[in-house]
């Protein structure tokens, strides 16, 4: 397994990087305080053809792969976490199982305005009582002619309520198997279809710029050709998208960490105490040589599983594995970072105190950290 | 419309540079090179050129041939094709020379126009636009912060100090832009893999039919006699008051003395 980046990826890494700092970096902080994300940043993401990195150019992408579209990731969210993850949802969880599952009719229809960033995809499968147990869904769909009506709700959506949000793949139950089981469907679902209804803002501790909502099915009714995928694949479909999607969380995660090394290095020379500089004292330098460690590591572990998912190889330990290490890492180097800021590190106007806020969350989404072990667990033999 | 663009290598801004103490010349392969920052807005005004009136965007640059890099670099952003000029007997130009090999490339490429950089980060001598139009016999309109084409006019609004200034000419011409004149574009992941297969045309002197002996450090017309490094700054004087007020006195007479006051 060749984890050498290519000297084109090497290259694009550069110049996300310089995007994320003349760009996104200057306007982080008032996004986050908007609540909501500046379109001049989408709108360049997308003419970068950010949208689109995965996806062959048949079908309007940009012919690069996975790992590519990490780099991208990792590259953003060393400065803003919430931009960074509207790039992995729209991507990883909106425009990935349209590519994956979706017929050539589909790719042309729906897939090419997501790669081209015209629009924003979401993926509707979390409900309000159910997240790590996904076959417990409560949201049905029933065929009446040739049409799906559904009923339920999601929650904790994320690229939902946004005006380039262009649609939904929702995950319903449409009958029942063979063993008791339910049988799930995967849905597309365009924004604006009678029925469908996009709640209010979630008030997060985080990722404020980013958009997460409630999704509302009343009786919405959708074509039958909207299907995603066979009819009753939905619970395979998304747990491979999960899967895929929890190596890009492990990207971001690190950008997080990377961000961490980055501002307190500046911090910790800049800031002085007791007459030097506060990166001369080792309680405050072993910090920062921790976080670099972290960084470092979390990002080999992406790295691998990314390597692995582009070469067709299975890919799932190592994405659980990836994820929950540089998750942790994350929220343990915002942490650390807020403490060599000192009181600074406690006030907003210092992007640590953001990524401290920012942090948490990457325990949770994509699967949480006890699902991470529980996976891990498994491929051992144990649980 | 054909559209032509000059760039050029430089060393990234933020390194150290240093000159190579046998010929006193830029020690080019010492540092990290990048494309030269001013260039992207020549790139991205070609190509928003472009975009209004159609035709192509061709790449010029002269450099050794490891400054391939930086024509592909500019190549991600968009242009259609590029021109590289390379020839051993090149190194050590001066700017006037520089901008005689350019004129020869240009008249191979026949474009309608001719944009370049207002000047490049290593010798920040800005010369090159102007001497390029003079040796071309086009009109030279430099420090460019707005361009227009219509039909065969070009006009530019040049910055100065109490506005602008309205400048326009007949085409064919060469125009020096400034930083500004718009915000240059991130290439995309498509734009650099579709720049390694752009066409690159190779030009040595004999192609151009320029003589070796009237360029490089053989042609030059200007001489670097003698470099050496920025002396290190002095500690300042400290003016401490004893508590009387007269640390004023001292600051007004230091500065006084200094023709400040």
């Amino acid at each position: 397994m060749d984890l050498e980046l290519t000297p084109e990826q090497e290259e694009f890494r550069k110049i996300v990087r310089a995007f994320a700092e003349e760009v996104v970096g200057p306007r982080a902080e008032a996004m986050d305080r908007a609540g909501a994300l500046d379109p001049v940043v989408l709108d360049q993401m997308a003419a970068m053809g950010l949208f689109g990195l995965p996806f062959p150019e048949e079908v309007g992408g940009m012919g690069a792969d996975y790992t590519t579209l990490c780099l991208a990731i990792e590259e953003l969210a060393r400065v803003d976490s919430s931009v960074a993850i509207t790039l992995e949802a729209a991507v990883g969880l909106g425009a990935m199982p349209i590519w994956r599952y979706g017929s050539a009719e589909q790719h042309q229809r729906w897939l090419r305005p997501l790669a081209a960033g015209e629009q924003l995809g979401a993926f509707g499968l979390t409900e309000p009582a159910g997240g790590s147990d996904a076959g417990a869904l409560a949201t049905r769909a029933t065929l009446d002619g040739d049409e799906w009506v559904i009923d339920g709700t999601k929650a904790l959506i994320t690229n939902a309520g946004l005006d380039r949000s262009g649609l939904v793949t929702v995950a319903a139950v449409t009958g029942q198997r063979p063993d008791g089981r339910h049988e799930i469907t995967n849905i597309i679902v365009p924004t604006g279809t009678p029925g469908y209804r996009v709640g209010r803002s979630y008030a997060k501790v985080g990722w404020h710029a980013s958009d997460t909502r409630e999704l509302i099915f009343e009786s919405c009714r959708v074509p039958v050709a909207n299907t995603l995928g066979e009819r009753g694949a939905g619970l395979a479909n998304f747990l491979r998208t999960l899967e895929e999607g929890r190596v890009a969380v492990a990207a971001l995660a690190t950008g997080l960490c990377q961000g961490c090394v980055d501002e307190c290095t500046r911090y910790a020379r800049e800031r002085e105490a007791f007459g030097q500089p506060i990166a001369a004292f080792q309680a405050v330098a072993f910090k920062i040589a921790d976080m670099e460690v972290r960084a470092h590591t979390a990002r080999l572990a992406w790295q691998q599983a990314a390597a692995k998912l582009d070469a067709g190889q299975p890919f799932g330990r190592e994405a659980a594995i990836a994820k929950l290490y540089a998750s942790e890492a994350a929220v343990t180097s915002a942490r650390d970072a807020v403490q060599v800021h000192g009181g600074y590190g406690f006030m907003e106007e210092f992007p640590v105190a953001r990524f401290y806020r920012d942090a948490k969350v990457l325990e949770i989404g994509e699967g949480t950290s006890e699902i991470m072990r529980i996976l891990i667990a498994r491929s051992l033999g144990l649980g | 419309m054909k559209i032509l663009v000059t760039v050029k290598r430089v060393p990234d801004t933020a390194a150290e540079k240093r000159l190579d103490p046998a010929d006193k010349t830029l020690d080019r392969e010492s540092v990290e090179t990048i494309l030269n920052p001013v260039d992207e807005y020549a790139v991205e005004e070609a190509l928003r050129l472009k975009e209004q009136h159609g035709g192509e965007v061709v790449v010029l640059c002269m450099g050794p041939s490891s400054a391939l890099a930086t024509v592909r670099k500019a190549l991600s952003m968009g242009p259609d094709a590029a021109v590289h000029v390379h020839d051993d007997a090149l190194h050590g130009s001066c700017a006037f020379n520089t901008a005689k090999v350019l004129q020869a490339a240009i008249r191979q490429v026949e474009p309608d126009i001719v944009l370049c950089g207002s000047e490049s980060t290593d010798a920040r001598t800005s010369l090159v636009p102007s001497a390029l139009a003079e040796y071309l016999g086009w009109p030279g309109l430099t420090g460019a912060k707005q361009l227009e084409v219509d039909g065969a006019t070009v006009r530019v609004h040049r910055e100065t100090e109490n506005g602008y200034d309205v400048v326009e000419a007949d085409g064919p011409a060469v125009v020096s832009v400034v930083k500004g004149i718009n915000e240059p574009r991130y290439p995309s992941f498509k734009g650099i893999m579709a720049a390694k297969s752009k066409p690159v045309t190779d030009y040595t002197l004999a192609d151009l039919g320029v003589d070796p002996g009237e360029v490089g450090t053989a042609g030059a017309t200007t001489e670097v006699v003698d470099f050496a490094p920025r002396p290190p700054r002095q500690a300042g004087q400290q003016v401490k008051d004893p508590g009387d007020g007269s640390a004023a006195v001292e600051l007004a007479e230091f500065l006084a003395g200094h023709k400040f006051i």
